[in-house]
């Protein structure tokens, strides 16, 4: 099911006009962000579909850089968050495309920084619910739940290590995905859990031979 | 976890509880929450929307000037006494504007299902508490009830306008809406969803025609038309009035439809009421770039 809670349906609480175009984008640049682990110095964002058609009219554009500034649905700033950004040294490029994608609300975001870049592709599904269908090219699903996101080289074992750790400090895993472009190169899981994840537990997930990098989603 | 109407009703039959306590039940058992906690949030939403309506209901105005102010020009002509479509429906109707005018103005509001259709739901409760007098609790459950149904849809349809067109988002408002309605007015978990079926089935074929591709026009007065839409099947269903279609397969035909709508009528801002020259002039000043013309009467 897409939807799991009353609150996607009777919420978010936003600064509109659009829980899709405006509230989801924020969600998905939020999420982007979040990925990245920083406030990025350069992204890239393209717009697809109605996102294209309708962006200026949405608000879209401020929301998406609202959330890669890490700004919620309802924060007041997301109304100036143009200029923020620039003041906070962020440049932002917008790309109207014209290829069809599959679902209606889409964009890709490239996000840059001195030594690093990152390539998320979200959609909006409506309501404000987003889903996160690509980071780098990997093709997964991730919805913006509280989760773990763990780059690794595609070795035997690494799964059972990482879920071994997850048991021993008791967490709970909700849903499980993991996707690779080749055999034996980088892969990426995507474990979305029931508890929270302290710091200690990434920490030692990170220590894990063969794990490359470990991210947490909040929500 | 119900898929269904039909597994929500006799879920609440078998129960014997409100609608509104399976949605409840539910979420604690999905999320994990405390049922206080799931409570209270559902309460701050609720002030989220009261706060809307009241700031809506002081007059605000959007920045484009394209909306605002309506919701105001009803509630004085309420109070002239010439009314003739009933006080409680036009509060509703005034109280559904405002909360959209407010979303216009980017202001704050709480999405119900979405942000452009985010007046329906609240505009008919704050309009039903003036005669029904319900507690806060009441007013709460009014929101898991619009929830549940809501949540039916969105999983088994869509919610989305540039998916389903405005039968989705306005047209999934009204229906949920109608149901709230029922229930707080004491009908029965059938007659919930009697009323939700006559509401959406009567919003079938809505597409998003959004001018200049804001929510503005026409999203405000479709609000308007989706509360006094979802009283008005309210009333049928606790006057004991059936649908015919049972609103699963209402349901199933809003996403049948919303799937064969051209995209151009699902929230691109290119056909319908946005490709009529008045709406091509209005977006040409709003961003002073008129879109070719050529096209706009072959969609």
């Amino acid at each position: 099911m897409k939807y799991r809670s009353a609150f996607d349906i009777i919420g978010p609480v936003m600064i509109g006009p659009s829980s899709s175009h405006t509230a989801g984008a924020a969600r998905i640049g939020r999420v982007a962000r979040n990925l990245f682990e920083k406030q990025p110095k350069r992204v890239v964002i393209s717009l697809y579909g109605s996102f294209a058609k309708t962006y200026k009219g949405h608000g879209t554009d401020l929301a998406l850089v609202a959330g890669l500034l890490d700004f919620d649905t309802f924060d007041e700033r997301i109304r100036d968050s143009l200029a923020i950004a620039e003041k906070a040294g962020m440049e932002v490029v917008f790309r109207p495309e014209e290829a069809v994608p599959d679902h209606p609300n889409t964009v890709k975001l490239k996000l840059y920084d001195d030594d690093s870049e990152m390539e998320v592709v979200g959609i909006s599904i409506g309501g404000g619910t987003i889903e996160i269908k690509e980071i780098n090219s990997f093709q997964l699903k991730l919805s913006g739940d509280p989760a773990i996101l763990v780059f690794h080289q595609d070795r035997f074992g690494v799964i059972s290590f990482v879920t071994s750790v997850l048991s021993k400090y008791e967490i709970n895993i909700g849903h499980m995905e993991v996707a690779r472009k080749e055999k034996g190169e980088t892969a990426i899981m995507i474990i979305e859990v029931d508890q929270r994840i302290d710091e200690d537990v990434l920490e030692e997930l990170r220590k894990l031979s063969n794990v490359n990098r470990v991210i947490k989603i909040v929500d | 976890m119900f898929r269904n109407v039909a597994e929500l009703v006799s879920l609440a039959e078998q129960k014997q509880v409100k609608i509104a306590e399976i949605m409840i039940q539910q979420e604690v058992e999905v999320t994990g929450l405390s049922r206080e906690d799931i409570i209270a949030k559902m309460d701050n939403n609720l002030q989220v929307m009261e706060q809307a309506v009241e700031r809506g209901l002081q007059g605000v105005k959007s920045q484009t000037g394209l909306t605002g102010g309506d919701a105001v020009l009803l509630q004085n002509y309420i109070k002239s006494g010439k009314a003739l479509s009933g006080p409680l429906l036009l509060d509703a109707v005034s109280k559904a504007m405002a909360t959209n005018e407010v979303n216009a103005a980017m202001g704050v509001i709480c999405a119900t299902p979405t942000a452009g259709s985010a007046g329906v739901v609240p505009g008919t409760l704050f309009a039903v508490k003036e005669q029904l007098n319900p507690t806060r609790q009441d007013m709460i459950e009014y929101l898991f009830t619009a929830a549940a149904f809501g949540f039916v849809i969105a999983n088994n349809a869509t919610v989305a306008g540039a998916a389903g067109g405005c039968q989705a988002e306005v047209g999934s408002a009204a229906g949920m809406a109608a149901a709230s309605i029922v229930e707080m007015a004491g009908g029965t978990p059938k007659q919930a969803a009697e009323a939700m079926a006559i509401s959406l089935k009567n919003m079938l074929g809505l597409v998003c025609d959004p001018v200049a591709g804001l929510v503005e026009v026409p999203c405000v007065k479709r609000n308007a038309m989706g509360a006094s839409n979802a009283l008005t099947a309210a009333d049928m269903a606790l006057a004991g009035i059936t649908s015919r279609i049972p609103a699963d397969e209402v349901i199933a035909a809003m996403y049948a439809i919303g799937q064969t709508m051209p995209s151009s009528l699902r929230e691109t801002g290119e056909g319908g009421l946005a490709a009529t020259p008045t709406g091509r002039r209005l977006e040409a000043e709003i961003f002073g770039q008129p879109k070719p013309k050529l096209k706009d009467y072959l969609v």
